[in-house]
């Protein structure tokens, strides 16, 4: 590039004009190689903060997660922060995670799926374009939001006792909207000959749905389904409101004596963590386990859509 | 749609093709019937989601904002026993200001990453980078919150001593008293910006990628280098799905709870009022689950439903604001 | 099997556009029936009429009768599910179902209607598959999916596949618009046999095949652009290739249009 500018600088028999063309040229070009330093820099920063958490959370929390009482145990027994010398185990918080998020997707995926079957199949004109608005709008609802809501129905309304399904539910509606949007974008891939292909063959239309379009999107509406439910497990605040931690093992969804999760574990114990090692070690072990959970599902979500029958 | 006719029917049923929505292809059979009330059911239902959500914020913060001593949007107190005073004016300034300090932050960056991704990474790079930004959006909040809290805010200390060294004389970068450790709403805004990237990446580069190669090649048979084109082909094309892109990554910011809530350090009442950056506060959010323990059924508690309900109120805009124009560049380009 | 076509004064509208104008033929049983004419002209939508595929559409809709061996399709309590099980359907594109085996594909159309003995599905699949001359290509692979075929046998699975459900009649909208030459003889020599046992009707802007396998020609056309399309004229294929009675039709089979 230098040598062009030399020579452009030059005065050979060339007009000033050409001149001029030549160096505008040469910060053209300095200007295009800049934008793809930009570009590339951008890309590079962006990793920084990902490689970062990755190595903090890994290397202050897997060797926790090495013990095998960190799977077994939860944390019956557990003492006041500096007392206790002993960490114990995750097991009614892992438990409790999946539980609420198993219970979220049973609630969540059957009205997501027919939501979408609606807009993709059935609905036009003003009312699903109201639907479709407002599962943009339920999408952009806060957790917090979510959770405040389902507090002024279970309990400031009906004056119903805490339990986790109550967490379960506002939940649901953080996922419902990605596994109904996920899950549109799907049955929008199914291309429509192969609808007018089962129609021709007498098929009516439920059915033509449910054995033709589904099981041809099925693999895409499973990655939709996985990545809401790592979402919805790595989500705090609703938990924060609606679940109340409890120390010990409990497997009851319907039961009032609260359920622990990741989340609310790293909750209990973060106040005491600069001052107390055990705690701190609970909070990397609890994150730690929490972020490859979510992780694992997300990734599982991702590989399984690899395996679409359609095709964009 | 409703007139394709003749053409549309004898040409070749592209993939793009329209659905066979509101068809005869269902008839009075009562599968049928079944199917389809069951679907628009699920799809009422989400309306009806939305609008309880709405109706029951509105009915049980109204007995707080009645008994409420203090201007509900320009009060800075918040005092939930009798007698009550509680506004929302700092709750909303800590929300919008370190959501918008994310989003100065994450769509500049988030722009450069999507155009690398679609215009300049290489063919075997362009995925797996792609997926990588995306594996930030796989981080749970708490993470983040931890991550920020623990690790990079005594970090950013010299950062912040820098800018209230040089740029101290505005308002937004005044040295602030007694904060520590950055838990200041401008490092949440940076923690925000780094949680609401993937998203704005995510959007920005399906919209990139979809700009006509019609368009790009006018422009490098123009003689443009790759910049040029995208300054005068990807960027134009991309805009409007950037700006909506930015503000569902700003609707995410002004909602994010646990990572707010670790971070920023809270102020004691009756602290006086600063523009400043680098002073510390609640978001809607973070208040609401800071107390979350001590909510009871209660008038107590309609302050902090009245405070969500601005929250919701907020986001709804935002969200729906991102809508409208994504729904113009459909109408645009379709 | 094969029953006859008998329309009168068919009007074929979307929404409030009026596609095609004033039809009315009869299609013999057990014999093939090319439909001809430039695009847009309203052949393929006519077509569709004729097991209600059109409604498919949003807004598509009818006025007038078409009977098959005296039964309106479109009478007040006519199934249109049923109508689509008696006349049977193939498409311009080959489009199996990407989620089944070949065995799965033929039988489609059985099992989605409640059918669920094995032996009659394997008996129902090889007869189709033989009736579609493909048997003998697929015969080893049965349990593979169909996309794994080739244009011109997927294109022979959606037959055999619309066989399968016994229709009486078998429309095809260009069945080998997107087939190699090879394969569309075959599909071509294929149409040739199914006329022993069916009413064939076959949408085609090939003249040349519409010439080789059908024993009627109806020729399709617009009056003018944006104007609905109309049946021209319908004669034996003899006739209208040699000697039309219309002078538009002499002029798109001898290329001066279209």
């Amino acid at each position: 590039m230098s040598t062009e500018v030399s020579a452009a600088e030059r005065p050979l028999r060339g007009s000033g004009r050409e001149l001029r063309g030549r160096s505008e040229s040469a910060s053209r070009k300095l200007r295009n190689t800049l934008a793809t330093i930009v570009m590339w820099g951008a890309f590079l920063v962006a990793l920084i903060p990902l490689i970062w958490i990755m190595w903090t959370v890994l290397s202050k929390g897997f060797s926790t997660m090495l013990d095998i009482v960190w799977w077994q145990k939860d944390q019956s027994g557990v003492g006041a922060a500096g007392f206790d010398k002993m960490i114990r185990g995750a097991r009614h918080a892992i438990v409790g995670t999946l539980l609420m998020s198993i219970a979220t997707s049973i609630i969540a995926v059957p009205l997501a799926v027919f939501t979408a079957i609606y807009l993709v199949e059935y609905g036009r004109g003003k009312l699903a374009r109201a639907i479709s608005f407002m599962v943009d709008i339920l999408s952009g609802v806060p957790s917090i939001v979510a959770a405040l809501f389902i507090y002024a129905v279970w309990v400031t309304t009906f004056g119903w006792r805490l339990m986790p399904v109550a967490c379960s539910l506002a939940l649901a509606l953080l996922m419902i909207p990605v596994v109904t949007r996920s899950t549109e974008e799907m049955l929008k891939l199914v291309p429509n000959e192969l609808r007018d292909a089962s129609y021709a063959l007498g098929v009516p239309k439920w059915k033509t749905i449910v054995k033709v379009v589904l099981p041809t999107s099925f693999s895409g509406i499973l990655t939709g389904v996985l990545l809401g439910f790592a979402r919805v497990a790595g989500e705090t605040a609703p938990l924060l409101l609606l679940a109340n931690y409890t120390p010990f093992l409990q497997q009851n969804l319907f039961s009032g004596n609260g359920m622990a999760a990741l989340p609310t574990l790293i909750n209990a114990n973060v106040q005491f963590m600069s001052a107390d090692k055990i705690s701190a070690d609970r909070v990397w072990g609890a994150a730690c386990t929490l972020i490859l959970i979510v992780l694992a599902i997300n990734l599982l979500g991702r590989l399984v859509g690899r395996f679409t029958k359609v095709k964009n | 749609m409703t007139s394709t006719g003749v053409s549309a029917s004898d040409s070749l049923p592209g993939p793009d093709g329209s659905k066979p929505e509101g068809d005869n292809a269902s008839t009075g059979r009562l599968g049928d019937r079944i199917f389809g009330g069951t679907a628009t059911f699920a799809g009422l239902s989400v309306i009806a989601i939305v609008v309880l959500i709405g109706a029951f914020l509105v009915v049980q913060a109204l007995p707080a904002l009645t008994s409420n001593n203090a201007n509900f949007l320009t009060s800075r107190d918040w005092q939930t026993s009798d007698p009550m005073r509680f506004g929302v004016l700092e709750l909303l300034w800590t929300t919008v200001s370190t959501s918008l300090v994310a989003l100065i932050i994450a769509v500049p960056f988030s722009v450069a990453i999507a155009l690398f991704l679609t215009q300049y990474a290489p063919a075997w790079l362009a995925r797996p980078a792609a997926a990588l930004v995306d594996l930030l959006a796989a981080v749970p909040s708490i993470v983040y919150g931890l991550w920020g809290s623990i690790i990079v805010a005594p970090k950013i200390v010299p950062l912040q001593n820098f800018l209230q060294d040089y740029l101290g004389w505005l308002p937004i970068f005044k040295p602030v008293a007694g904060i520590s450790n950055g838990a200041t709403i401008f490092f949440v805004g940076i923690v925000l910006a780094i949680m609401i990237l993937p998203i704005i990446t995510a959007l920005s580069r399906e919209v990139f990628a979809q700009t006509p190669a019609a368009h790009k090649d006018a422009a490098t048979a123009l003689g443009a280098t790759k910049w040029e084109m995208i300054r005068t082909a990807v960027l134009p094309f991309g805009k409007p799905g950037v700006i909506s892109a930015a503000m569902l990554g700003l609707g995410r910011a002004l909602g994010e709870t646990i990572a707010v809530l670790y971070i920023i350090s809270t102020l004691p009442g009756g602290t006086a009022w600063t523009w400043s950056l680098f002073n510390g506060g609640s978001t809607f959010a973070s208040k609401i689950a800071a107390d979350a323990a001590e909510l009871t059924p209660g008038k107590s508690t309609g302050a902090y439903i009245a405070a969500g309900l601005v929250l919701f109120v907020l986001t709804f805009i935002v969200n729906a604001i991102a809508r409208v124009i994504i729904e113009r560049r459909k109408a645009f380009t379709e | 099997m094969g029953k006859r076509i008998d329309v009168q004064d068919l009007h074929v509208y979307y929404g409030s556009f009026l596609a095609v104008e004033g039809v009315s033929m009869t299609i013999e049983p057990r014999s093939v029936t090319a439909f001809i004419g430039p695009s847009g002209c309203g052949k393929s939508t006519f077509l569709k009429t004729l097991n209600r595929m059109h409604e498919v559409t949003p807004g598509g809709r009818v006025e007038g009768k078409v009977l098959l061996d005296d039964e309106d399709l479109y009478g007040a309590n006519v199934d249109p599910v049923a109508v689509r099980r008696t006349v049977g359907m193939v498409f311009q594109r080959p489009n199996p179902f990407p989620t089944m085996s070949i065995a799965d594909n033929v039988t489609a159309g059985l099992r989605l209607n409640g059918v669920k003995d094995k032996k009659v599905l394997a008996e129902k699949a090889e007869k189709s598959l033989r009736g579609a001359n493909l048997w003998d290509e697929v015969k080893d692979r049965l349990n593979k999916p169909g996309a794994g075929l080739s244009g011109g046998q997927q294109q022979r699975l959606c037959i055999a596949r619309a066989i399968a459900v016994e229709p009486q009649v078998l429309l095809m909208d260009e069945p080998c618009s997107a087939l190699d030459p090879i394969s569309t003889g075959k599909v071509e020599d294929l149409i040739e046999e199914l006329k022993d046992d069916y009413t064939v009707v076959i949408v085609t802007h090939n003249m040349q095949q519409a010439a080789r396998v059908s024993d009627k020609t109806a020729f399709f056309n617009l009056k003018e652009t944006g104007k609905p399309g109309h049946l021209i004229e319908m004669d034996d294929t003899q006739k209208i290739f040699n000697n039309p009675s219309e002078r538009a039709t002499e002029d798109y089979i001898s290329g001066r249009f279209g």
